[in-house]
């Protein structure tokens, strides 16, 4: 029963200066926005980092990056919930002139491999030419202009996974769309290297060392993943689904330094909110310091007037706590909205939710330690002489 | 018959600083079931300090004080909070009253710490109200309420758990002639006619008059009682 009382009393002592109690909620609710926004920020970059550009998924065999799997998965991974189109690669492993030479090449399906890699910059022109010739290449301006290949041009490759003296003619040189893409890359047509090896190595027919997946919504991520692999379980070859990270290691350790700052800066929001709130529940408290006496003249315990006083500021924290994280999801969007081509997702994690309701507690409960403490001490007699 | 507060060699030493303040220097009192007894004197003799003392709000520094048998001195701290809920009524020169509960709310107060029923609290409260003349207040704060009338929800709040005894320290202190006379007029059937032990500190004759018995303090010390009732 007194407990309910308590907190009757709180919300009517909240009432009794409306303007503080309005600018603390705000206080409070500004600072629980800002943690929750500051978190996010850096929740989404990770997020972003994880999906890569396109938010793009790679399909391999469970067991080993070296193992293939089945071309006819293909058709499966379309139908998985997600899905909006697939197509596939394998490592080629030729040798250009000597091991010295080295640069990596994939044999792709030439029909869909480009439609997923948007940020592959080919005239149309150049990619007609690809397609129809079997033995055509696309190449990377950076790795064009290392070996000087032209349009044209015949490579010879001397293959080492895929048996023969083969060669290619390139028909295309792509341009990256933005400093992250890849512009060494060096793509065959699959079909081409497929036909080929039905003779000299028909184990490895119809077979491909991955596939990548483009999705339909990048946060779903996990979940397509998921049912990728759960609907080739207990097949022959089991799948491994993650997410393509286009994400390049000297970048992540700059962003980290800023993303740490970021960090800091949430939680230090949080402290200066804990202090700001400190000092108003100290000053409440003070200011009933004859209200208190009284109470406890007239028998109340010291513990009442403690919950008094805590329930006062748990009521202010948490009212406010409440008010800012309802306020994050609306200012994520606006946020989220005004940087547009920052972040690929947005979204308020259940955790952040979490640590901000923590946060509103913890401001809450630090915020009526002191004031608990002194009316504990404060004398009844003297506590009734105290001038309002 | 024994006395109801029985008084002796009772001294308070307050510091400051390091400095020793002697305030209350060996008081011998008795007073009786039912007395009315006023406590007067100029002002810093020590009347609140006496009252305080009685009122369990406060330790005595030595001395003896039993009231109804009970060494109050010797109660722990949430001992003598659950004593004095049970045992005294509180009447103060500045009222006290919760600002942000009703009138309603500051008198039931007391009976949150007691086992009745929000139905039996209601009851008693009303009746409490109706007895100071204020049952169409019942929804006033103190802030919509005079001097007067708060003083008179305070004597609700000091009468509602049917105290023993009643302390008042300087009840009409802040209130003009008519409101005091209220006052006075309650605190006489709270005596007359509950048969209240009340205390009452004033350094005003006039309401010092309305006691039974007038007791004098003069820098901490008790002078023999001013009129030969007892
Ligand atoms: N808590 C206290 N600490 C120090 N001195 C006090 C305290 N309470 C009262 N005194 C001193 O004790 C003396 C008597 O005070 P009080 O009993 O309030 O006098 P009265 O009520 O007769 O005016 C005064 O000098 C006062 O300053
Ligand atoms: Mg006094």
């Amino acid at each position: 029963m007194l407990a309910g009382y308590v907190l009757r009393l709180a919300g009517k002592n909240m009432l009794r200066h409306r303007l503080r109690t309005g600018l603390t909620l705000a206080g409070i609710a500004i600072a629980i926005v800002s943690f929750g926004l500051l978190r996010t920020v850096v929740d989404s970059w990770y997020a972003g980092a994880e999906l890569g550009a396109a938010g793009r998924l790679v399909t391999r065999n469970a067991a080993s990056l070296s193992f293939s799997l089945p071309v006819t998965y293909a058709e499966r991974i379309r139908r998985a919930p997600g899905v909006r189109a697939v197509t596939w690669a394998s490592w080629f492993g030729g040798i250009y002139i000597d091991e010295k030479h080295f640069f990596s090449q994939l044999a792709v399906d030439a029909s869909s491999y480009l439609n997923l890699y948007p940020e592959y910059l080919l005239s149309p022109e150049q990619s007609a030419a690809f397609q129809h010739d079997r033995r055509g290449a696309v190449v990377g301006r950076k790795l064009a202009a290392k070996y000087g290949f032209k349009i044209g041009d015949t490579v010879p490759l001397q293959g080492t996974l895929f048996p023969g003296n083969w060669s290619f003619v390139v028909r295309g040189i792509y341009r990256g769309a933005d400093d992250k893409t890849d512009e060494n890359q060096f793509l065959v047509h699959w079909d081409y290297v497929n036909e080929t090896i039905k003779n000299t190595l028909p184990a490895q027919a119809e077979r491909v060392g991955a596939f990548i997946v483009d999705i339909r919504e990048p946060t779903q991520a996990a979940a397509v993943s998921a049912a990728i692999d759960s609907s080739f379980r207990n097949s022959l070859a089991e799948t491994r689904t993650e997410t393509q990270k286009a994400f390049q290691l000297g970048f992540i350790a700059l962003v980290d330094t800023i993303l740490l700052a970021i960090q800091t800066v949430a939680y230090v929001v949080v402290l200066i909110i804990m202090a700001v709130m400190a000092n108003t529940m100290a000053m409440a408290a003070r200011e009933r310091t004859r209200e208190y006496a009284t109470l406890k003249a007239l028998g109340f315990r010291d513990g009442f007037v403690a919950m008094l006083i805590l329930g006062e500021s748990l009521s202010l924290s948490l009212a406010g706590g409440a008010l800012g994280i309802l306020l994050t999801y609306p200012a994520a969007n606006a946020f989220h909205s005004a940087t547009r081509d920052l972040f690929l997702i947005f979204q308020v994690q259940p955790l952040t939710v979490l640590l901000q309701l923590a946060a509103a507690l913890l401001i809450g409960v630090s915020a009526a330690l002191a004031p608990m403490l002194s009316s504990r001490r404060v004398q009844i007699v003297d506590g009734l002489r105290a001038v309002t | 018959m024994t006395a109801l507060i029985q008084i002796r060699e009772l001294s308070k030493t307050y510091r400051r600083g390091n400095q020793p303040v002697p305030v209350l220097l060996g008081i011998d009192l008795e007073i009786a079931e039912g007395d009315y007894v006023s406590l007067m004197g100029p002002s810093g003799s020590g009347k609140s300090t006496l009252l305080n003392l009685i009122a369990g709000i406060d330790k005595p520094s030595s001395g003896t004080l039993l009231i109804g048998g009970i060494d109050i001195a010797a109660l722990g701290e949430n001992e003598l909070a659950a004593w004095r809920a049970a045992n005294v009524g509180f009447v103060f020169q500045f009222y006290n009253l919760m600002p942000v509960l009703n009138a309603f709310e500051n008198v039931e107060l007391p009976l949150l710490l007691t086992n009745l029923s929000k139905a039996e609290r209601r009851e008693h409260v009303e009746v409490a109200l109706a007895m100071v003349g204020l049952a169409d207040r019942m929804d006033h704060h103190p802030n919509e309420l005079s001097g007067g009338q708060q003083q008179r929800v305070a004597i609700a709040r000091a009468l509602i758990t049917d105290p023993t005894l009643i302390v008042a320290d300087e009840p009409t202190g802040d209130l003009d002639r008519t409101s005091a006379d209220d006052v006075l007029n309650l605190l006489d059937r709270l005596n007359g006619e509950l048969g209240k032990t009340i205390v009452m500190v004033t350094h005003d004759p006039k309401c010092a008059a309305r006691a039974r018995r007038r007791v004098h303090l003069e820098k901490g010390v008790l002078l023999a009682d001013a009129d030969a009732e007892h």
